[in-house]
């Protein structure tokens, strides 16, 4: 086993070696630019993004016609926010989202409302999840589009996007969901879910960095962006730019393999998963963050109650995790997601993020469980707090002195 | 962020974790710091009360890999050493020797309040007035 292990799959993944082997003559030999119309350099670049836009479009149960390659979710986001904002305009302003998404679709929010719109951000429950009347009371008749994460990067909760989609439809209303977390983990399929427009990336399921598409729904209802990049009218005339060849073939063998191997990858890493909380979940004073049930196999975000975060960050140097810890020291920003979630005592604890990915192994979870255990331990040990807590003292009893 | 190794070795190897009985009239207990900002310290030193020199300290302390450094080297030094010569050590004297970086200085600030916070414990055990901190911190 090699150190450190890597535990940050929501963060990014590594490449299946069998994309990296099918993206390979896209660099040397077949550089071509795919909108060459006039030599087979250019149709050969061409064709290989044809397949490739079929691949990827069969992963969410889209046609290829509907794919618009991007850069990545953040951009497949703003473009879809943006761009509906600006194509929809004389329809409405107002936007419904929820306080836990990922910045790409808060800031591009936040943007709007500084051109004009109006955007309602839905809390979410303890449990990370909106409820579909939240929605539906949300409604406007100016309102043109939702846009609700299928599942939450930090806490990789799976919000109810079929319910929320068919209430989206049966309002007249755009639907749009950021699935970068979820495509190629869990089955997602724009027409039984009613999504009008979706976010995903290559490199959070074993693809390249540098590309994503957006989903844009071509009909029942016809959906149209305005592009946010002007130039040769790539894509439909949504999204301008030479088309990356080379990382779209790898995205869409990316999404070939998913489709093939997700429910034994899910059931294997759901299996470890389990196995790697239950056995923290022995820790004292440890809890999960988000609802348990509807979450990514693979996810798993955890809180260790009076153990700081980058104390213990220190402890478990051996392992690559996030942490999204909801302390406020200089270095490590309180997680907006956690708060948000309005965790008891949130303030003097520190939660972590395992992300499983395909290539994780049984023995890295061992040494995941015992270096975690170890590590808290340790701190608590070390913790004047922890002994507080023992002693039954009431830690808000207490007047601190500000520094 | 890279730690230095001196901090590495005391967050490996803490000095002198523990708890002293803070109700003993030689023990000054010196809790500093608070939940919300990521940091607490609790320093406690066991005085000779002819001598007035510290024959025991100890910490514990919530907080990230300085803060435990700076406390574990502050338990260290003030062990054997007089009041007034416990009194004498400097936050920058802790900076520079676990090589802590500039967003880290407050945690050795916050290891000289926890020396201050336990003598000023041990002196109102004594009957005595509260030292006031004389100098601003760097």
């Amino acid at each position: 086993m090699k150190l450190p292990i890597y535990l940050d799959n929501n963060s990014t993944t590594q490449m299946d070696p069998r994309v990296f082997e099918t993206m390979k003559p896209y660099f040397l030999e077949v550089y071509g630019n795919a909108a060459s119309k006039s030599h087979s350099f250019g149709w050969q670049a061409e064709e290989a993004v044809d397949y490739a836009r079929e691949q990827v479009a069969k992963i969410i149960g889209a046609s290829s016609k509907e794919i618009i390659f991007t850069s990545g979710a953040t951009e497949s986001n703003n473009l879809a926010i943006k761009g509906v904002y600006e194509m929809y305009a004389a329809k409405g302003n107002h936007f419904i989202t929820v306080s836990t998404e990922h910045k790409a679709v808060l800031d591009a929010c936040k943007h709007l409302e500084k051109l004009g719109a109006e955007v309602t951000y839905l809390p979410v429950g303890t449990d990370g999840l909106i409820q579909v009347s939240q929605i539906e009371a949300a409604l406007k008749s100016t309102t043109v589009l939702v846009s609700v994460m299928y599942a939450n990067n930090e806490l990789g909760v799976i919000q109810p996007i079929r319910e929320i989609g068919e209430v989206c439809r049966k309002n007249g209303v755009l639907f749009h969901t950021d699935a970068t977390q979820a495509v190629g983990k869990i089955p997602v399929d724009v027409n039984a879910d009613f999504i009008d427009l979706l976010s995903f990336t290559g490199h959070k399921m074993y693809g390249p960095k540098g590309v994503g598409a957006l989903y844009v729904r071509r009909k029942n209802p016809r959906v149209k962006v305005t592009a946010q990049l002007d130039g040769g009218g790539h894509e439909r005339g949504m999204r301008s730019g030479t088309l990356n060849v080379p990382g779209i073939v790898g995205f869409g063998k990316a999404c070939e393999i998913a489709l093939t191997d997700m429910d034994s990858d899910a059931k294997r890493l759901g299996a470890m998963r389990d196995r790697l909380e239950n056995a923290l979940l022995q820790l004292e004073e440890t809890y999960v963050n988000g609802n348990k049930e509807h979450r990514l196999p693979h996810t798993a975000n955890i809180s260790f109650k009076y153990v700081e975060g980058e104390g213990l960050m220190m402890g478990i140097k051996d392992i690559a995790v996030s942490s999204g810890s909801a302390c406020t020291s200089a270095s490590l920003e309180p997680s907006y997601v956690l708060k948000n979630l309005g965790l008891d005592d949130e303030l003097a604890h520190s939660s972590i993020r395992f992300g499983l990915g395909r290539f994780t192994t049984e023995e890295e979870i061992d040494f995941a469980i015992n270096c975690v255990t170890t590590a808290v331990n340790k701190l608590r040990d070390m913790s004047p707090l922890w002994e507080m807590f023992k002693e039954g003292i009431d830690l808000k009893s207490i007047e601190w002195t500000e520094h | 962020m890279a730690y230095s190794e001196k901090v590495v070795d005391h967050y490996t190897n803490p000095r002198n974790i523990g708890t002293l009985d803070k109700a003993d009239t030689n023990v000054g207990t010196g809790l500093v710091g608070a939940p919300e900002c990521g940091d607490v310290m609790r320093l406690q030193i066991q005085v000779n009360d002819e001598t007035g020199v510290i024959e025991d300290a100890k910490f514990k302390t919530f907080g990230c890999g300085s803060a435990i450094a700076s406390s574990s080297l502050a338990t260290e030094w003030i062990k054997g050493k007089t009041i007034d010569q416990a009194l004498s050590i400097d936050n920058m004297d802790i900076v520079e020797e676990l090589a802590l970086p500039p967003v880290k200085i407050h945690c050795s600030v916050l290891a000289e309040d926890a020396i201050r916070a336990a003598i000023n414990d041990y002196r109102a055990k004594k009957g005595l007035e509260p030292l006031v901190s004389e100098k601003t911190h760097h």
